[in-house]
């Protein structure tokens, strides 16, 4: 992985990001940052996890049941 | 004649039935994230869903369904992107309406942030990050439902992970009145908010 944050200055002022430190602080500030945006991930995922399921996802499974419950037509 | 004929229901079709009622949650999940839209999501799950229970047969039980019906919900997703749907840039209408979803009145800007800037994700990273970061599957687990090789999700979620990350700090993407950084601050101490919650 190229991790050229504690490389060389870079001239180009576009590439640089003022509210990133550089070097070992840098990457652990990224780190931290990365792990941050694991814990909303997961939150926004679970948030639709742990909504309650609507009724029409049973009433279907429930109808597909009756269908081959009945043997057919 | 229309295929074999339903048999009844038996006691294997019971217990599939009742493991796959467990995964409906986990099936709207993923299919918001694939769609970005609640009612197509759902939708989409719904049609998941009916697929795996008519291939029920075809499902050895024990092996991981999650994964399976994963599976199933991805690849119906993308044969009905590819016959009709056309989403291309609409993804910021559609998220507008996902944030109205959000009824934790605490934590809405981080999250509107967050789902912004996965949108700007390209699809393949985004879903690969979304299994891996989100859904706690495992690599080699990713790697079955996108039907793809074990490094190329590893790749994926890696370059998804260092694009999102950029993209909050930039604050790359179209938001009125939002200072570039404002999206990072604000998920940082929503994060500390929530693992404080969680420890709690």
């Amino acid at each position: 992985m190229a991790t050229d944050l504690s490389m060389t200055e870079k001239p180009d002022s576009s590439q640089r990001n003022p509210a990133v430190p550089s070097g070992e602080a840098g990457l652990e500030e990224a780190r931290l940052r990365q792990q941050a945006i694991g814990v909303k991930l997961r939150h926004m995922f679970d948030e639709v996890v742990n909504e309650p399921v609507p009724d029409e996802f049973l009433d279907i499974l429930r109808r597909a049941d009756d269908r081959a419950g009945k043997g057919g037509a | 004649m229309t295929g074999p004929a339903p048999k009844p229901p038996s006691a294997d079709d019971n217990a599939f039935k009742a493991q796959l009622i467990t995964l409906i949650p986990h099936l709207r999940a993923f299919a918001r994230t694939l769609t970005g839209d609640p009612t197509a999501a759902d939708d989409l799950a719904q049609d998941a869903m009916m697929k795996a229970w008519d291939a029920r047969a075809s499902y050895q039980m024990g092996t991981n369904m999650k994964a399976w019906t994963f599976m199933i919900l991805r690849n119906q997703f993308y044969s009905e992107k590819r016959r009709s749907w056309r989403q291309s840039q609409l993804d910021q209408e559609a998220a507008e309406r996902t944030l109205v979803a959000v009824d934790d009145p605490e934590a809405p800007v981080a999250l509107d942030e967050l789902r912004m800037a996965l949108n700007t994700l390209p699809e393949e990273q985004r879903e690969a990050l979304i299994l891996v970061g989100a859904g706690g599957f495992a690599y080699e687990e990713a790697a079955d439902i996108c039907q793809c090789a074990v490094g190329t999700v590893k790749s994926r979620v890696s370059r998804a992970r260092r694009a999102l990350l950029a993209t909050l700090e930039r604050g790359g993407y179209a938001r009125d009145g939002k200072a570039a950084g404002d999206a990072m601050r604000s998920i940082l101490a929503d994060a500390d908010r929530l693992s404080g919650a969680r420890q709690g």
